[in-house]
Parts: C-alpha cells; sequence; structure tokens
C-alpha cells in the first residue's frame, strides 16, 4: 500500500471537499488507512488512478477461478506466518480425470468426488476442483472429455494441455464456467496466452527450470495482455517445494517484487503426493491438484486445512448446545464446558472413553478454553444457568446435578444457587473424566 | 533475463546443539551419539543456513500398553507385551533413531510399580538397543520425582533425555537430570512466555542449556495444531533473532495425534481407518517440522516412516 503522500502526488489538490474529507491530504491519509475509495474523488485523472491502483494492487494477485457458487478466489496473501495477521484464501484442492477414459468413467470418477464431503466444528469440508488431463493426443476426445466433465460437477475446472489449438476447442465452450487453463509454457507461451486472452481465462504459466526463467516467462505472458496468472515451478522435490514457494511469498510480501506475486498450484502426484500436499498447504500452495485423493487421505489434508487457516484471532468454535454423550437418557448427569473447539473435543473424547451417558452443556464463551474464559469473565454461573435453560438440559436430565470442571471449582456455590442443581466438582483434566463418572 | 533477488532472512541466533546418549568411551553403552538442534534458519530454508541435524524420530514404547490403541499394537505384533522386545522392533524394523519409553505403570491409582522396579525396565531397554532413550514417568508429580531419581541413579552414565519439568514442578526433575548430566525435557503449555519461563527457571536452578530440550506442547491434527504450529514458529524466530532463553531444541510429542476419534473410529465415509490414523499422525508430524520440531515423539511405525520420508525430501533427497 502506497503512503499518504505518495497518494497526495496523485490527487488533484482541489481541496474542494467533496469527498467529505476537508483537504485533498485528509483524504489521501483515509486511503492510505483503506478507511476510503479512489472512487470518493471524482476529479482524480486517469493516470492518476491508473499510477494508484497499480501501486495499491495486492502484493499477491486475487485471482478468481469459475463463475458458479462453487468459484472461488486465490491469491492475495499478505503474511509469512500465519500469527502476524491470518493467512486469507485457503489451499484449493484438485482431483483429475483424463482423456483416456470413457465418458462414463469419467463422469462416475467425478460424481464420486462430487459426494466426498466431511462436516467437521460445524464446517463442510469438500474438494474444489477437477483436473482434466490431454493425454489422447486427439483433440476431439479431449474436448469431449472436458464437455463431460463440465456437465458432470458444479466444481470448477482445471484444464491441463499444453497445445494451444486443443486447448481452444476444449475450453471454448465452456469458457463462461471460468476454468483454469494449464498453460503456457516457454514453447506456446506465445499462442496459449491469446487463447487466455480471447476467452478471458486464468492462464497457469509452467516452468520447472528456475525463478529466474519463470519470472521471465511471466513478463512475456503479461506483456501479452493476461493478468489472471498462477504459477507452476513444478518442484523436483518437497526441499524445492518449500524453498521455492517461500522465496515467491517473501519477494512478493517483503520485498515487494512484483514479477513473481501471484497464487501457486502444486501437482502432487504418485507416491508422495500427499507429502506435497500437506506441504503446499502449510507452506503457501493456492492449489493442489491430486491426481487422485481417497477419503482417508483427504480428511486429515482438509483438517489440516481448516487448521491452518483459522484466523489466530477467532478460534474456530463449536455451537453452543446440549450435547448428547453414550445415548444419556433422564438419569444421566449433566455437564458444562466452553465452546472453544479445542476444549470441547477434548472433553468429548474422554466422556465417551467413559462409556458412561452424560449430558454435555456448552456454554458460550465467544471460543475461550476454561480458565481463559474464567478469567475474562466469559464463563459465569448465569451464564451455565442461560445456557441450561435455553437448551431444556434440566428437563432431559432429572439427576438435580451439575458436574463442574475442576479448573473452576470457584464458581460452584455461586452455580449451586443460580441453576439450582447440586454443583459437583470434576476433575481439573477432563482425562480424568472416565475415573470420575464411574465413581459417581 | 529477468534476476529475481534472493531475499535471505539474517539471523544472529543459533538453535543450541544438545546431546543425547553416551558412548563407552564415556562410560555410556550407546552405539552412538544423537545430536539435536544446531540451526541457525528456520526450517529446511537450506538456502538460508544450515540444519547440521537431521530431525530425530523417536518411537514410543510404554509398559501400560492398553494406552496405545489396537491398529497400532497390532503393527507391533506380540512385541508390545515387553517394552524390550518393542524397543527392538522399533530399532531393528523401523530404523527409529531413539526410543521413548513411558514409565506408565508407575501411576499410583493404577498399577503403583515401584520406582526401583520402573528403573530395572529402564535398563532392560537400554540393553535391548543401543539408541539414545528418552524416559517418562506417569505424569503424577510426586511420584515422577521419586522414578525419576531412581532412573538417574539406575543408569548414571548414559545420558538420557528425561522428561518433563514444569513450571511449579521442576526442581526434583532438574536435579535427578543434573546429578548425572542427564538431559530433561522442559515443558510448557502453548505459550512462548511460558516455554520461556522455564527455561529460565531451569538454568536460574543450576541446569545448563546444553542438557535441555524443550517440549512447547505439539496439539494434534484438529486439536489445536494451528496453536502449536504458531507457537513453534513464533519460539524459533524468538530464538534465531537471538532470544538465549529460546535457542533450544524443540521436542514434539505427536502421539496425542491418537486421541483424536478421526485417528480410530471406523466411519463408513472416512475411508480406511488404518491409513487415516497414520495420516493423522503424519500430518501432525509434518506440521511439526515445518514449524520447528528437532525430536518427534512418533507411536505408529507408518507414520513415523512418512516423517521420515518428508524430513529426507525437505532436505533435498528424493
Ligand atoms: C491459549 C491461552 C490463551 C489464548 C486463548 C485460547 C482460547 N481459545 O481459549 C489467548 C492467548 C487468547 C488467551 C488470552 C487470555 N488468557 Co489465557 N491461556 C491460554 C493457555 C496457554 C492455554 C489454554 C488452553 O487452550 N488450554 C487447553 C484447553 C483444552 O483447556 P481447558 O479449556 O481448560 O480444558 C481442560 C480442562 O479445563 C478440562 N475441562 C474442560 N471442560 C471440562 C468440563 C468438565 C465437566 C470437566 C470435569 C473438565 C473439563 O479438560 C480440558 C482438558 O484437560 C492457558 C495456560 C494453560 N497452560 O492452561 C492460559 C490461561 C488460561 N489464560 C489466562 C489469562 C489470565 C488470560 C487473559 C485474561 C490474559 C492473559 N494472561 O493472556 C486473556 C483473556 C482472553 C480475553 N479474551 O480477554 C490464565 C487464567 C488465570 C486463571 N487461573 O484464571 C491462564 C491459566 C494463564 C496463566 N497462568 O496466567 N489465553
Ligand atoms: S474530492 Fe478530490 S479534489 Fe476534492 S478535496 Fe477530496 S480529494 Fe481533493
Amino acid at each position: 500500500m502506497p503512503t499518504a503522500i505518495e497518494i497526495f502526488k496523485h490527487l488533484p489538490k482541489k481541496n474542494c471537499g467533496e469527498c467529505k474529507n476537508p483537504t485533498c491530504l485528509a483524504f489521501a491519509m483515509q486511503l492510505a488507512n483503506n478507511k476510503a475509495k479512489l472512487e470518493d474523488c471524482p476529479y482524480v485523472s486517469d493516470a492518476g488512478k491508473a499510477a494508484l491502483s497499480a501501486s495499491s494492487a495486492p502484493p499477491i494477485r486475487l485471482v478468481k477461478i469459475g463463475s458458479n457458487s462453487r468459484a472461488f478466489e486465490v491469491g492475495d496473501e499478505t503474511e509469512l506466518y500465519r500469527h502476524e495477521k491470518k493467512f486469507f484464501h485457503p489451499t484449493r484442492y484438485c482431483v483429475e480425470v483424463d482423456d483416456s477414459m470413457s465418458d462414463a468413467d469419467i463422469e462416475s470418477t467425478i460424481i464420486s468426488y462430487n459426494k466426498m464431503k466431511f462436516e467437521r466444528v460445524g464446517q463442510i469440508m469438500s474438494l474444489d476442483m477437477i483436473g482434466v488431463r490431454y493425454v489422447s493426443n486427439d483433440p476431439a476426445r479431449f474436448a469431449k472429455a472436458v464437455s463431460v466433465a463440465s456437465g458432470s460437477t458444479e466444481m470448477p475446472l482445471l484444464v491441463f494441455c499444453h497445445d494451444p489449438a486443443a486447448m481452444k476447442d476444449a475450453v471454448k465452450p465452456i469458457a463462461a464456467r471460468r476454468p483454469l487453463v494449464h498453460g503456457a509454457d516457454s514453447n506456446n507461451f506465445a499462442e496459449m496466452s491469446a487463447v487466455a486472452k480471447e476467452l478471458a481465462l486464468p492462464l497457469v504459466v509452467y516452468e520447472d527450470k528456475g525463478l529466474n526463467e519463470l519470472a521471465d516467462l511471466v513478463a512475456k505472458v503479461k506483456a501479452s495482455g493476461v493478468e489472471d496468472i498462477v504459477l507452476d515451478f513444478d518442484p523436483a522435490n518437497l526441499k524445492d517445494l518449500l524453498e521455492r514457494s517461500t522465496l515467491v511469498r517473501r519477494l512478493s510480501v517483503k520485498r515487494t517484487f512484483r514479477g513473481l506475486g501471484y497464487p501457486i498450484l502444486v501437482q502432487a502426484q504418485g507416491d508422495d503426493a500427499l507429502q506435497y500436499g500437506l506441504i503446499a498447504t502449510m507452506k503457501y500452495g493456492s492449489i493442489v491438484s491430486f491426481d487422485k485423493l481417497k477419503p482417508e487421505h483427504a480428511l486429515p489434508l482438509f483438517v489440516l486445512r481448516q487448521n491452518i487457516f483459522t484466523d489466530p484471532q477467532v478460534p474456530i468454535q463449536v455451537k453452543p448446545d446440549l450435547y448428547p454423550v453414550n445415548n444419556p437418557d433422564e438419569k444421566a448427569p449433566i455437564m458444562f464446558t466452553t465452546n472453544f473447539s479445542l476444549t470441547y473435543f477434548t472433553v468429548l473424547a474422554d466422556a465417551e472413553k467413559s462409556k458412561i451417558p452424560v449430558w454435555l452443556q456448552v456454554v458460550d464463551t465467544e471460543g475461550l478454553s476454561v480458565l481463559t474464559a474464567y478469567a475474562a469473565g466469559k464463563l459465569t454461573a448465569d451464564g451455565v444457568n442461560k445456557a441450561l435453560e435455553k437448551s431444556g438440559a434440566k428437563t432431559k436430565s432429572k439427576t438435580g446435578t451439575i458436574i463442574v470442571p475442576g479448573m473452576v471449582a470457584r464458581m460452584a456455590a455461586k452455580l449451586q444457587e443460580t441453576t439450582g442443581l447440586k454443583a459437583i466438582v470434576g476433575p481439573k483434566e477432563s482425562s480424568g473424566l472416565p475415573k470420575f463418572l464411574k465413581g459417581l | 533475463m529477468v534476476e529475481v533477488p534472493l531475499p535471505k532472512d539474517k539471523w544472529s541466533g543459533k538453535v543450541n546443539a544438545v546431546n543425547l546418549g553416551a558412548e563407552p568411551s564415556t562410560g555410556g553403552t550407546r552405539s552412538a551419539i544423537v545430536t539435536v538442534g544446531g540451526e541457525n534458519a528456520m526450517p529446511f530454508l537450506g538456502y538460508e543456513g544450515l540444519a547440521p541435524n537431521r530431525v530425530r524420530i523417536a518411537g514410543e514404547v510404554t509398559d501400560m500398553p492398553g494406552e496405545v490403541p489396537e491398529q497400532v499394537r497390532a503393527l507391533f505384533g506380540e512385541a508390545t507385551s515387553d517394552v524390550a522386545e518393542w524397543a527392538k522392533v522399533w530399532v531393528e524394523n523401523f530404523k527409529a533413531d531413539l526410543i521413548c519409553l513411558r514409565l506408565a505403570s508407575t501411576n499410583p491409582e493404577e498399577s503403583n510399580v515401584s520406582p526401583q522396579d520402573a528403573a530395572l525396565t529402564v535398563l532392560k531397554v537400554l540393553k535391548a538397543v543401543s539408541v539414545p532413550i528418552i524416559v517418562y514417568g506417569c505424569g503424577q508429580e510426586e511420584k515422577d520425582a521419586k522414578t525419576m531419581e531412581a532412573v538417574s541413579n539406575a543408569a548414571p552414565k548414559e545420558r538420557l533425555l528425561l522428561g518433563q519439568a514444569e513450571e511449579g514442578v521442576y526442581k526434583s526433575i532438574a536435579a535427578a537430570g543434573m546429578a548425572n548430566n542427564h538431559a530433561i525435557v522442559a515443558f510448557s503449555n502453548l505459550d512462548i512466555n511460558l516455554a520461556k519461563q522455564i527455561t529460565i527457571l531451569l538454568t536460574d536452578f543450576g541446569v545448563r542449556k546444553e542438557s535441555i530440550v524443550m517440549d512447547p506442547l505439539m496439539a494434534p491434527l484438529g486439536m489445536g495444531l494451528e496453536y502449536s504450529y504458531s507457537v513453534n514458529e513464533r519460539i524459533r524466530l524468538a530464538a534465531l533473532a537471538g532470544d538465549g532463553m529460546l535457542q533450544l531444541p524443540m521436542l514434539c510429542d505427536c502421539t496425542g495425534a491418537w486421541k483424536c476419534r478421526e485417528a480410530t473410529d471406523d466411519v463408513a465415509d472416512w475411508g480406511d481407518r488404518n491409513e487415516r490414523g497414520k495420516w493423522w499422525e503424519a500430518t501432525t508430524a509434518l506440521a511439526a517440522i515445518l514449524s520447528g520440531a528437532d525430536i518427534l515423539i512418533m507411536r505408529h511405525p507408518g507414520a513415523a516412516a512418512e516423517a521420515k520420508r518428508a524430513i529426507e525430501g525437505l532436505r533435498g533427497g528424493a
């Protein structure tokens, strides 16, 4: 982002106030802090607009892929480490088919990928993209395969073909769906860029020799008028993947070197595919394309993405509610905990381990753990009571008791008073729950 | 040709190197010392600095095998009924660099095995394998103090890594370590300031930094991994920037992954349970090594193999 002074240079300096700021300088300061939009000033010259939009462009270009409700954006990251702020655009996962498969196979494979979904911490996790590879060497066959794939899924497509004519035939009919074109390389870039430009599609620039060569090719593609670029540097091994991804991210966000300021695509194939995918998820990969992906591999991958891309300032939370554990009935006691997902899942797992039926009341603490919430005044006897009344816990359990987390034993007396239930102090660590519940 | 600049970070700090295990020349019985730490750059950025010592993998064995899910125990066959045999399988079949022995049976609320008998178990494992050994008690502070004292005295020349010192309960274990020049684990609860605090307490008490490995708590995949990932990164960044109290090799215990139901439960849509469990722990390990781990404690040999493959790949091997 340019500074207020740099912005000021491009303003008309009329101090007319139409932007609702007393002076152009005040407006420039608002702009620099992202508190105003350039359009608020009706008098900026076209040259000024161009200069300002170039220097305020994000260090990594935001690229939109797809067109319907499954469309997504990648890029526009600003940090090297997630604790500095957050990572904004989660890694997107693609799985592939190729045009040597029969139409029926393509369709059934894609349909099974459409269905691969998991729900966790209240979020639905699924695949994002279907890749189609050109291996038949028959442009007509490829076009048909792409069309079948397009008809089999709502997900955006990633089309792999380095023959510009075959690519054009295949993507032209589905251009409205804004597939990602893979791609331009050092041999075909002129023609492939022309295809991408004509159909207004995002384009992968592929170059495995090194970052200098890649930047060179990107510059040429950009000069031909394509702006929505995705990088594929085809790492030779995991070291190469980590180092090049880190260099690209650092150059873009720390050095304002714009030549490689684009999202990264990683092709994760064969035996090490999951390793590549996991590392790319943590280290700056925007799109990972797998040759195939089974649910037992997708689940850990998706959960890693969910973890890495949570906002460090806003913890993942579970829904405050009454959760039955081990099929409780009226004779089962109530216990409560917070809605911080880490706390909830730890307590849930330990309660399940006990095999003893209980009602678990999750109290809204804005995603804080037991002690943190207590210290912050977000876990109070009143709050617990309100949660119990809202969920009807007191009618579902008739034991007249409530188990208090051992860490907040000090709440017991107040809680007893407020809820009218007998408060029993449980263990400090939920790992003590099986023993504690059995002895109840 | 576009010249792409090479944006290197220049660090003034360096992680301490810590030696584990002792060879016969110093009275020990290990076939080789294992050195951990020593790096002066963020993990695996070879163009930026050196990581002279590979991340090491410790295979977990426990004298209460019931605490290990049956799907993992099955991979060791009969061996899990005897920690010495179990440790052997780890080293011989699965090429573990270290063994992590948990003396869970010492728990006073369960089988309450005596410190002396627990120390004999350590000796048995030392005899069965020739790699250095990490030893944990049962987690009950008063009992662990006694157990670790007995263990320290039973193997005075072996330079074990003893777990674990925590704020509030560190003096007895620090004393047990110092008595016989063992190394100790400094544990803290997911917080950079607490990690620093425990090192300060230990060094003030007289423990040499060359004898401390830190454990900032590796929360497993899906159970707070993101906190650990960022806490580890911040610890390592601070260490490289020169904070001496954080310049310690980092130990990440990945076995917590097995507490997650996704690692163990049979659910139709979740695919093969064994493969999924393996990757649950392996993914935790990958997050650990990318954020700064120098030692991984692993439970599943397949997960350990994946972690090892990643470490080799990240160091430039095929
Ligand atoms: C990470 C952390 C934070 C994170 C928040 C993470 C989160 N989403 O909650 C951040 C950095 C934001 C934070 C902030 C604060 N924190 Co804080 N934080 C911690 C830390 C390091 C870990 C907490 C954690 O995640 N624990 C893991 C979860 C799973 O634990 P848990 O929820 O307690 O659940 C366990 C048990 O309680 C039990 N359990 C849970 N439910 C139930 C139910 C039943 C029935 C039973 C039987 C058992 C049980 O089982 C669980 C597993 O063992 C602790 C220190 C520590 N080592 O505990 C301090 C700590 C909790 N924080 C503390 C404080 C004071 C704060 C702040 C007020 C200021 C500060 N010092 O930073 C703020 C308040 C936040 C706010 N919004 O204003 C103090 C609390 C002091 C006290 N004794 O009351 C602690 C103890 C640190 C300290 N020693 O000073 N904190
Ligand atoms: S509207 Fe434009 S010209 Fe008028 S004060 Fe604001 S910035 Fe200056």
